[in-house]
């Protein structure tokens, strides 16, 4: 049985930005290791010479030509957003050094 | 103790296709924000994405140019992390298997010599939208964001740690700029930030061969740039060594305007993106065939350009590394090249010339009307003495703006050469007349007053004179009237 301890749950939980209760924290714990555990059945498996599944489709690749097509009027592109300003999406501001790209 | 440096530099190229890398959205710059969007890349629910054919093969050439193993078969992954110009969450690109490895590039050092620079991997990704915080019309506790950069092709092309100060890692990029422009497939423009440069650094013990702490510096938007950033860390760097102290890995942004860098106020924990292969996206297969077209379209390369014309031809490097700096230029220079007997020559016309009309007038060189074969007929009328070198000048400007034929030209400014010794004589009599005086000095035994006297004629024929002729004719005359 797999182990998932408060530190992982706190781990995924940041990397998901959510804040979740101490009571909801055992919650999640116990629901992953059920699920992991759960997983882990393929381990049984020997995979050894078998190719990784990148695609459960079993086409060929499918490419586009470089053709552009129209795109969404501006007001639809902001329609579902909570808000905006001068065409723009407006978003609390950023602090441009916490930025996760690389 | 002295220090090594060591440098990689990761370089990202907009790829130049017309539509975005997953969606027909144009990737036309400067268009109004949010205009260019649409649900696969505004990253709504239930789309899918459809890789754009341009892309693979852009990356395939780029691949091959540099010599890099293409992968018959690579896997586009997801890159997982939340900041609001990347609306999915994730940004597609490549992890384990990208499609170009293990490539190379000879760059020239300052002493001549070449020096060979692994390249990693090439791999393709999408570019990010663009977020706006310093504006005036931007509030204080909000940023904008524009998503029409997003899911533009890019690919980030990584070198192995193969440099060893700021002025390699300036000849390199300016090799891979080169080299993406070359190919046609990016317009190697860093200022409009189509050309972007991130930089690995660390110092070690001159003489050793491990790495030390490394710091990667960021937000370097020139060549200069990248070169200044680069001196300010190596310095930095040593500074701390020098004095017994570690360096901390960090990303450090650079500030052009302050020439100094920042370091980013990273997290406790190292940036965990949780890559996985993207299940939207099958595998990206470049077969055999289709490899093999893409090598067969290939331009001949600079480098090869370059051994060529320093074999065929007799000019000096520096003027094949200018000339050739340019595919347009190259291009222009290698037809001419073809059809002229002194390159050397045709080579000055080029760097002196056109090179001149075509920065005066702002214009690229596919743009100037006067064609290789044009400045050929040209050359050809001053090695004649049908015309003068000063007026050549005059006949390919004219050629240059208007595309009429040379020798048309040649008439229409009524340039053609007086090689005809009657009407020089004319000339030669009528400045004899007039400048008695500085006669009597060359007769005397002044000798530099010929120059003068020749300048006359010269004038006289309003540039016109055969001025081989004229020397000749006017030294003849002069003779005689010693005796």
């Amino acid at each position: 049985m797999a182990k998932i301890s408060d530190q992982d749950v706190e781990k995924i939980a940041q990397l998901a930005k959510l804040k979740i209760t101490e009571s909801e924290k055992e919650s999640y714990r116990s629901h992953l290791e059920e699920i992991v555990s759960y997983v882990e059945k393929l381990n049984e498996l020997d995979t050894d010479d078998v190719d990784p599944t990148f695609s459960v489709q079993q086409r060929k690749q499918v490419l586009r030509p470089d053709e552009t097509k129209p795109s969404l009027p501006r007001e639809d592109a902001l329609k579902n957003a909570p808000s905006q300003a001068n065409g723009f999406f407006r978003v609390p501001k950023i602090i441009s050094q916490d930025r996760g790209e690389s | 103790m002295k220090f090594e440096p060591v440098i990689g530099l990761e370089v990202h190229a907009q790829l130049a296709t017309n539509s975005k890398i997953f969606c027909g959205c144009s990737t036309q710059f400067g268009a109004e924000p949010n205009t260019q969007t649409c649900p696969v890349c505004l990253g709504l629910p239930g789309v899918l994405p459809v890789l754009n054919e341009k892309v693979v093969e852009y990356a395939v050439r780029m691949g091959l140019a540099v010599n890099c193993e293409i992968r018959e078969k690579s896997i586009l992954a997801r890159k997982n992390y939340f900041y609001p110009d990347l609306p999915k969450g994730y940004q597609i690109s490549q992890y384990e298997e990208p499609i170009c490895e293990h490539g190379r590039v000879d760059i020239q050092l300052e002493n001549g010599e070449m020096k060979r620079i692994r390249l990693t991997r090439i791999h393709i990704e999408e570019d990010a939208g663009k977020s706006i915080h310093d504006e005036a019309f931007v509030g204080k506790n909000e940023s904008l964001v524009d998503v029409n950069r997003c899911g533009t092709p890019l690919i980030e092309i990584v070198s192995e740690p193969d440099m060893h100060s700021p002025q390699e890692a300036y000849q390199y990029l300016t090799k891979i700029r080169q080299m993406v422009r070359w190919l046609g497939i990016c317009d190697g423009n860093m200022e409009e930030g189509s050309l972007r440069c991130d930089a690995n650094i660390s110092l070690r013990p001159e003489g050793t061969t491990g790495l030390g702490v490394k710091t990667e510096l960021k937000n370097m938007n020139t060549f200069r740039g990248v070169e200044k950033a680069l001196a300010y860390e190596i310095e930095r760097q040593n500074e701390v060594l020098q004095s017994g102290g570690e360096i901390v890995q960090q990303t450090l942004l650079w500030d052009e305007a302050a020439e100094t860098a920042h370091s980013m106020r990273s997290k406790e924990e190292a940036h965990d993106y949780r890559y996985f292969p993207d299940p939207d996206l099958l595998p990206v297969i470049v077969e055999k065939e289709w490899k093999q077209s893409i090598a067969d379209s290939l331009p001949e390369l600079p480098d090869v350009r370059r051994t060529r014309w320093l074999s065929n031809y007799d000019i000096p490097v520096y003027d094949v590394d200018l000339l050739n700096s340019d595919k347009g230029l190259s291009d222009y220079t290698d037809k001419l090249f073809g059809v002229v007997n002194d390159s050397k020559t045709a080579a000055n016309w080029v760097m002196g010339d056109v090179l001149r009309f075509i920065n005066d007038q702002k214009i690229e060189i596919h743009d100037c009307k006067a064609t290789p074969d044009d400045l050929a007929k040209i050359i050809q009328l001053v090695e004649k003495d049908l015309i003068s070198r000063s007026s050549g000048k005059k006949v390919f400007e004219e050629v240059a703006h208007h595309g009429l034929d040379p020798k048309k030209a040649v008439e229409k400014l009524g340039l053609a050469q007086v090689s005809d010794s009657g009407a020089l004589d004319q000339y030669i009599e009528d400045v004899i007349q007039n400048h008695s005086d500085e006669v009597e000095k060359y007769l005397s035994g002044k000798d530099k007053v010929f120059g003068f006297l020749m300048g006359q004629v010269m004038q006289a024929s309003k540039g016109k004179a055969n001025p081989g002729m004229v020397n000749q004719l006017l030294r003849k005359r002069l003779e005689e009237l010693k005796s």
